[in-house]
């Protein structure tokens, strides 16, 4: 049986991380590399790399922190966070990734994710989306994709632009619930429902998850393949063996 | 211990599968130098995204008359992903795509009632006994990423089972030819193991 995912997502700003698990053992808690092989020891299935770089020298700096990655860890990892052009996605694969996240960009110029999975394939094709209700309190109006940062709406419809990231390549989608990101008080499950209900590729479900029972949900009321946490993990509260034993007496399958 | 060539066609990201034999202290090189690669002990035939993308690729660089003369020569050639599915004589995947044949058997996508591609660690069940699973557990996990599996016409070439709503050969096996449609780079101790495997074997 295929198992479902649990993925830790690592902030790295300069080739360093800056929201991470705070590791004590760890000598230094600042290193992907450390904190990657730690995460890879516990059982996680993926990484995910959010690189918040702002500099002229970013492409070169990525790529040297992706290298280091790929020549020590043997599990997938993704990293998102900036990446516009072919180019931008060229240097990161080649460097050693097996996916990329596009958010603005994606929405900007959706081609580039047609053109991406047409050079690289759709399997490293990962499109992540930020999803705001319309209405807080009640989910029947919707959700509206907003830019990362999220500072405003574009006009756009979640589970419309779901549908046609599918049509344009994306192999996968990261969900993000902006409502729910950073309150610990549970993924949004209808969210997550309405998106993996009208696709057919994996939704990985982002944003909120404070128990060991807001993952049980996400990936069986919500129909995510995967789920991503930051903040839960980087506390230290839990550790992914903590979730996996919680899943697995439950009956879900994980590796 | 055996030196490994991995064939270098212009298709994905060959790094990770050259660190992870060098992981297992094995001598693997990445080349689309046809002088190198008709002087390695062993052949890995990689493969991402579209067959035939990847088919045309390696046609272009002449890699698939090196590759059929090489196994006919008896070198150990192991398909990885595509690079498997590769191994079989057609692909539906965009109507009906020529593979090189070495194996007989066909390629087919998962049924649209699935989630597709199929992303994420899934078990391996070992039908037969074979040097590439020492030292690997029966129903360990390996990571996969594809929409479409090898159906081989001869059943006796499965030494490995994955369930997807449908039991399909996740590692097959005839003589010195192989291939596995998981990700073994990407998939831990027990994906090392068997690159380790493949390069050790006799």
């Amino acid at each position: 049986m295929l198992a479902k995912r649990i993925i830790p997502c690592l902030d790295v700003d300069r080739g360093r991380v800056v929201k991470g698990i705070r590791f004590v053992s760890l000598v230094d808690a600042g290193d992907p590399i450390e904190q990657a092989k730690r995460y890879d020891a516990e059982g996680a299935d993926e990484l995910t790399f959010l690189d918040i770089t702002a500099s002229s020298d970013k492409r070169e700096i990525v790529a040297a922190l992706v290298r280091r990655v790929a020549d020590e860890v043997f599990i997938p990892f993704t990293v998102g966070g900036g990446l516009r052009s072919l180019e931008d996605i060229r240097a990161v694969l080649r460097s050693g990734a097996d996916k990329v996240s596009l958010n603005t960009a994606a929405i900007e110029e959706p081609e580039l994710i047609s053109k991406g999975a047409e050079v690289f394939g759709s399997q490293c094709m990962v499109v992540s989306i930020d999803a705001r209700r319309r209405n807080p309190s009640d989910a029947g109006e919707g959700w509206s994709v907003f830019t990362y940062g999220g500072r405003k709406p574009i006009g756009l419809d979640v589970v419309e632009w779901a549908i046609e990231t599918e049509r344009l390549g994306a192999g996968e989608i990261l969900l993000t619930s902006m409502d729910c990101d950073g309150t610990r008080n549970g993924y949004d499950l209808e969210l997550t429902r309405a998106v993996s209900s009208a696709v057919r590729i994996p939704v990985i479900a982002s944003g909120g998850a404070g128990n060991l029972n807001h993952f049980y949900q996400a990936l069986t009321e919500g129909g995510a393949s995967a789920v991503l946490a930051a903040s839960l993990f980087h506390s230290g509260e839990y550790e992914i063996a903590d979730v996996k034993n919680y899943l697995r007496a439950r009956g879900v399958v994980v590796r | 211990m055996a030196r490994v060539g991995i064939i270098d066609y212009g298709v994905g990201n060959l790094r990770s599968v050259e660190k992870a034999f060098a992981a297992v202290g094995c001598d693997a090189v990445v080349s689309a130098d046809e002088n190198v690669l008709l002087t390695v002990e062993r052949l890995v035939l990689p493969g991402v995204g579209a067959f035939g993308a990847c088919m045309r690729a390696l046609t272009e660089r002449g890699f698939d008359r090196l590759i059929t003369e090489r196994v006919a020569h008896g070198t150990p050639l192991l398909g990885v992903c595509v690079g498997m599915q590769m191994l079989f004589e057609e692909s539906e995947e965009f109507g009906r795509t020529l593979g090189l044949g070495l194996l007989r058997g066909r390629v087919k996508r998962f049924s649209d009632d699935l989630v597709v591609p199929q992303v994420g660690w899934n078990q391996i069940r070992q039908r037969l006994t074979h040097p590439l699973f020492d030292g690997i557990a029966d129903g360990a996990f390996f990571y996969f990423v594809h929409s479409y599996y090898c159906e081989p016409a001869d059943s006796s070439v499965v030494l490995g089972e994955t369930d997807y709503s449908v039991a399909y050969a996740s590692v097959v096996a005839h003589e010195n030819i192989s291939g596995v449609q998981f990700h073994p780079e990407k998939s831990q101790a027990a994906g090392l193991r068997l690159l380790a495997n493949f390069a050790r074997a006799d």
